[in-house]
C-alpha cells in the first residue's frame, strides 16, 4: 500500500531525476527560501544566539556521553508516571511492540502525531499489514500519506507539493478514508486546511488510540514533550484512552532546565517562531486529564552504531529543525526524495550512513551528495560539524571498498603525499603536460586512478611551488 | 538477552568519552529589556501576542473584560473549568457549561468558547503556559471549543521562557500556548487555525 524508500537508487541517479522536474525544485526552492529568510530574522533577534547553540551542542554532547545512565532514568521516572517502557533494538521490534501494544486494545483504526521515527521504522505499513489503519493528523503528513507520497522534508514533510496538487490529492483520497473533501473545493491554502480539518476531527473524536513520537524526553522527571503547530499533536496526546510514543534513545535531555534551551531554539531554527503555537508536555499518566495509559517505545535501530562513531556521533545530536536542508544547495535542486531516506539534506547525508552502515550503494553514495560548501555548519543549532562528518565518512567508505576506485586512488595520493620528492615529480610532470589534456583524460604517473571518479580540475600552467619560488617565497 | 540489556550493552561498548558541563551563557531574560521593568515586559508580551493575531484586552477587573471578550467574538456558550473564580464571569449572561462532572469529548466539541486562567506567561515569545491546576481545566476542554479566552494576572508574566520553566511543576499535563493553532504546511503561507482554538483572546490583569 504505502510507498517505501527501501531499494531506492544511489543519490547520483535518484538526483539526476529529481532535477528534472521543474515543478518539484520550483516547489522546493520557493519553500526553503521562505523559511531561511524568517530563520535569519529571528536568529539575529537573539544577541545570545551563539551562547545557546553552545548550550545545545553541548547539553547534547553530555547526553551522548552518558546515555546509559540517562536512559535509565527516563525508565525509572516513567515507569514510577504510571507508564510502562519497553525497549526495541531495531525497526522490526518496534513495529512488533506497537502492533501488540495496538491488537491488545481490539482497535483496528489509530491515529498519528507526525513522527519522524516512525516513518523511518516504516511503522504505518507494518501496522497496516497487521490490519491496522494509522491516519497521519498533521497536515503536511496527512497530504503524503492521501497521495500515497514520501516525505521529503523532517519538518514540513509535503514541502515539495503544490497548492494544487495538495487540492487534487483531497479531492481524489479524502473520500475513501472518512469524510470526503468539500463540495467545489478551490486549492486556496485557508480552505485547503478547513478541509483537513473537517476530515481529521471526526478521527480525532473516534480515537482510543494514538501514536505520537517526541521532540525530547526529560531523563530527571521523565517527561515527553512534543512541539506542533497546528492542534492535532494536543487532540492525539490528549482525546486517546491509550498513548504510545515511539522514541529514538537520542532525544534524551538530562533535566527539565535543558528544555529552557532546547524550546528556545527549535522553532526559531525550524520555522522562524520564537515559539511553535504548542508545545506538550506529559509525564506517565495523569488521572482526569488525558490518556489512562501511556507506553514508551525506546529505539535504538542504529543509533548506538552511530554513537561508536567518534566523528560522526555527534550527528545524534540533532533536534530535527530542518535548517540544514533550507540552506544546502543541493538539497535545494534535488528536493528530499534524492536522499532515499526519511533525512534528507545534510543531515540526511550524513545520518543514514551513521545509522545503517557504508554496505550498501545507497548509504555509501550519500556522503558524496554535498559540496562541502560548509553552509549547514552555520545555520545548525546543536553546531554539528557537517563537513567533517561528511569527510570521515567519504574514507570509510574509501577504506570499506565500497568505492575500490576512490580507495585506490586515495591510497596512491597518501603515499605520494607522504614523500615530498615524489609528489614534487607527480606535480611537476602534471603540470607540464596539463595544457595538452582534455577534460577527461588522466594525467600521467601516479595520479592516475583519481579521474576515474570525477572531473579532472584544470592544471595549472606552472606548478604552485614553482610559482611560489618565483614570487614571495624566491623573494626571501 | 533482552533488548534492553543488549542496547545498554551497545551503548557500553560505544566508550563514548566523558563531556564537560554545558556552559550558560545565555540570556535569562527577553533580550533588550532590562529585567526590573515591569511596564516594558507587559507591552512586549502584548506586542507578541497581537503579532500572533490573538487579541489582548488589558482591564483591572476581570468580570466586563470577559463579558465584552465573549460578546466581541460572538460566543454564547462556554465552558467553565473547576476553580474558576465566579467573578470572571459575574458579567457574562450567555450559556455556562461547567466542566463537572466533566463533560463529554462531544459536548465540549459543540461548545463555542473556553475561559481559563494561566499558571505563567512569556511575555518574549507570547507564550500562555496552562497545567491543569485550578481555573485552568482539562487539556481536553482547552483545545476543543473553537474560542479560548484566557484570563493572565501582570505577576504572572515572565520576561523570557527560563524564567518560567523554573516555576513549573513537570509532573503536571502542561501546555504551552503561543498564538491560535496555525499551519505553513501549503506553500509556507501561514493559515490560522487547523485543529485547535481558531481564535485566542488574552484578558491581561493589571
Ligand atoms: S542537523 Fe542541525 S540543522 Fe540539521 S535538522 Fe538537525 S539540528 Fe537542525
Amino acid at each position: 500500500m504505502t510507498r517505501s524508500f527501501l531499494g531506492w537508487p544511489a543519490f547520483p541517479a535518484a538526483a539526476r531525476q529529481e532535477v528534472e522536474n521543474r515543478q518539484l525544485r520550483e516547489n522546493v526552492r520557493r519553500a526553503t527560501h521562505t523559511i531561511r529568510g524568517k530563520r535569519a530574522a529571528l536568529a539575529a533577534e537573539r544577541p545570545d544566539w551563539e551562547d545557546l547553540r553552545d548550550a545545545a551542542a553541548a547539553i547534547k554532547d553530555r547526553v551522548l556521553a552518558d546515555l546509559e545512565r540517562y536512559l535509565l532514568q527516563v525508565e525509572e521516572r516513567v515507569t514510577a508516571a504510571g507508564g510502562t517502557v519497553h525497549w526495541a533494538r531495531d525497526a522490526a521490534e518496534a513495529n512488533r511492540i506497537v502492533t501488540d501494544l495496538v491488537r491488545a486494545t481490539g482497535e483496528s483504526e489509530i491515529v498519528k502525531v507526525k513522527s519522524m521515527l516512525t516513518e523511518e521504522i516504516g511503522l504505518d505499513a507494518a501496522l497496516a499489514a497487521a490490519g491496522i489503519n494509522a491516519r497521519e493528523t498533521d497536515l503536511a503528513a496527512a497530504i503524503v500519506q492521501l497521495g500515497d507520497d514520501l516525505p521529503s522534508h523532517v519538518v514540513v514533510p509535503a514541502l515539495h507539493r503544490n497548492r494544487t496538487e495538495i487540492r487534487d490529492i483531497f479531492v481524489r483520497e479524502m473520500g475513501r478514508h472518512g469524510r470526503p473533501a468539500p463540495e467545489g473545493l478551490t486549492d486556496d491554502p485557508a480552505e485547503l486546511a478547513e478541509a483537513a480539518r473537517l476530515h481529521l476531527r471526526e478521527k480525532f473524536l473516534g480515537a482510543k488510540v494514538a501514536v505520537s513520537g517526541a521532540n525530547f524526553m526529560v531523563a530527571e522527571t521523565g517527561t515527553m514533550v512534543v512541539v506542533e503547530s497546528e492542534g492535532n499533536g494536543r487532540m492525539c496526546l490528549t482525546l486517546a484512552d491509550t498513548l504510545i510514543s515511539v522514541v529514538g534513545i537520542e532525544k534524551t535531555v538530562p533535566s527539565w532546565q535543558d528544555l529552557e534551551v532546547f524550546l528556545q531554539v527549535l522553532a526559531r531554527n525550524a520555522t522562524g517562531e520564537r515559539m511553535s503555537p504548542y508545545t506538550s508536555t506529559w509525564t506517565g499518566t495523569t488521572d482526569g486529564d488525558g490518556p489512562r495509559t501511556f507506553h514508551l517505545v525506546l529505539v535504538d535501530n542504529g543509533r548506538t552504531r552511530a554513537l561508536a562513531d567518534p566523528t560522526g556521533r555527534q550527528a545524534l545530536r540533532c533536534i530535527r529543525c530542518g535548517a540544514c536542508m533550507n540552506i544546502c544547495p543541493v538539497y535545494e535542486r534535488t528536493g528530499g526524495h534524492a536522499y532515499g531516506s526519511v533525512y534528507p539534506g545534510p543531515i540526511g547525508a550524513i545520518l543514514n550512513p551513521l545509522l545503517k552502515g557504508l554496505d550498501d550503494p545507497q548509504t555509501a553514495s550519500l556522503p558524496y551528495a554535498s559540496t562541502l560548501c560548509g553552509a549547514c555548519n552555520e545555520v545548525c543549532p546543536v553546531r554539528i560539524r557537517f563537513t567533517d562528518v561528511l569527510l570521515d565518512l567519504r574514507a570509510q567508505v574509501a577504506d570499506g571498498g565500497q568505492h575500490p576506485v576512490e580507495r585506490a586512488a586515495l591510497n596512491t595520493v597518501g603515499a605520494v603525499m607522504e614523500r615530498p620528492m615524489l609528489w614534487k615529480a607527480a606535480v611537476k610532470s602534471a603540470g607540464l603536460v596539463g595544457p595538452l589534456l582534455p577534460e577527461r583524460l588522466k594525467p600521467p604517473g601516479v595520479l592516475g586512478g583519481w579521474t576515474d571518479s570525477r572531473t579532472l580540475p584544470d592544471i595549472p600552467r606552472e606548478s604552485f611551488r614553482s610559482w611560489w619560488k618565483r614570487n614571495e617565497g624566491g623573494a626571501q | 538477552m533482552t533488548a534492553r540489556e543488549e542496547i545498554l550493552g551497545r551503548i557500553r561498548a560505544a566508550a563514548v568519552p566523558p563531556a564537560p558541563a554545558a556552559p550558560r551563557r545565555y540570556l535569562r531574560h527577553a533580550p533588550g529589556l532590562a529585567e526590573d521593568d515591569r511596564p516594558a515586559v507587559l507591552a512586549l508580551f502584548v506586542e507578541r501576542l497581537e503579532e500572533y493575531g490573538a487579541r489582548v484586552l488589558r482591564a483591572d477587573r476581570p468580570g466586563p473584560a470577559v463579558a465584552e471578550a465573549l460578546a466581541a467574538e460572538g460566543a454564547r456558550s462556554v465552558v467553565l473549568p473547576d476553580g474558576l473564580p465566579a467573578e470572571w464571569t459575574a458579567d457574562w449572561d450567555g450559556e455556562s457549561r461547567p466542566d463537572r462532572p466533566p463533560l463529554p469529548n462531544a459536548e465540549l466539541d459543540a461548545t463555542e468558547a473556553v475561559l481559563t486562567g494561566c499558571t505563567a506567561a512569556v511575555a518574549e515569545s507570547g507564550t500562555l503556559i496552562l497545567d491543569g491546576g485550578p481555573a485552568q481545566g482539562r487539556r481536553a476542554a482547552t483545545l476543543l471549543p473553537d474560542l479560548h479566552v484566557c484570563v493572565v494576572r501582570a505577576e504572572q508574566v515572565h520576561s523570557a521562557l527560563p524564567g518560567a520553566l523554573a516555576r513549573l511543576d513537570p509532573r503536571r499535563p502542561l501546555t504551552f500556548i503561543s498564538g491560535p493553532s496555525a499551519t505553513a504546511d501549503i506553500e509556507m503561507i501561514r493559515v490560522r487555525g487547523v485543529h485547535g482554538p481558531r481564535r485566542l483572546v488574552v484578558v491581561l490583569l493589571d
